[in-house]
């Protein structure tokens, strides 16, 4: 059995979905299982109608978004949800989201980005994260 | 050396791509590749000088080495199993 990596993806910024993106990326190169949990800001930030145009920065670091993002189009870094799906191609990475997030928006499973497999409830993430060598909180 | 002329070596242009873009790309390219082909990666990113031989290890291909270039890397894996 692959060593296994599960990030729960809170934040619905860029700055923060992309370094998520870099990292699973990183654990399917090295081989590993890739679980993200989605819950709250996270989960919105994969609704289909969003993905690509998210352009949202941590209060943070703000004043450097248009900066940055201008950066990474010169560059031409791929977004998160692009590095994403790249990683899903190529490894087993399975995106779940969270059935509390998902009630509590009414979500609906259309609404949300194909990548997007289930809805599970945090004890079942739990369970999955269990025994995970690596455990991120994003 | 001669040997080596022989083998068709498929070349990935992933220069301007950041890590981990090469090394995606390399793996991606490994994937559908046979049992012995060799992979060039080009790169500018200076993480894969490192990333790479590191992951060929752990998967199990063979790291051929670097071939310095102007600007970017040339880096040789060959597919093992």
């Amino acid at each position: 059995m692959s060593d296994k990596l599960a990030i729960v993806v809170f934040s619905g910024t860029v700055d923060r979905l992309l370094p998520a993106a870099i990292i699973a990326s990183g654990g399917v190169a090295m081989g590993m299982d890739v679980e993200l949990f989605l819950t709250f800001w996270g989960l919105n930030a994969f609704r289909k109608d969003s993905v690509n145009s998210n352009t949202r920065f941590s209060k943070d670091y703000e004043d450097m978004a248009p900066v940055m993002m201008q950066i990474m189009k010169n560059k031409n870094v791929p977004s998160w949800f692009e590095m994403l799906k790249k990683a899903k191609e190529i490894g087993n990475v399975k995106v779940h989201a969270c059935a509390m997030t998902y009630d509590l928006l009414d979500m609906k499973k259309e609404d949300l980005a194909e990548i997007v497999d289930d809805v599970i409830g945090v004890g079942e993430f739990i369970n999955i994260a269990k025994d995970a060598k690596i455990t991120l909180f994003i | 050396m001669s040997e080596e002329k022989k083998e068709k070596i498929k070349v990935i242009d992933a220069r301007g791509s950041f890590c981990p873009g090469p090394l995606m790309e390399l793996i991606r390219a490994i994937k559908e590749s046979e049992v012995g082909d060799i992979i060039e990666v080009w790169s500018t990113d200076q993480g894969s000088q490192r990333d790479i031989p590191m992951w060929a290890e752990k998967a199990g291909h063979e790291f051929l080495g670097v071939i310095h270039e102007q600007g970017y890397d040339r880096i040789r894996v060959r597919k093992k199993k």
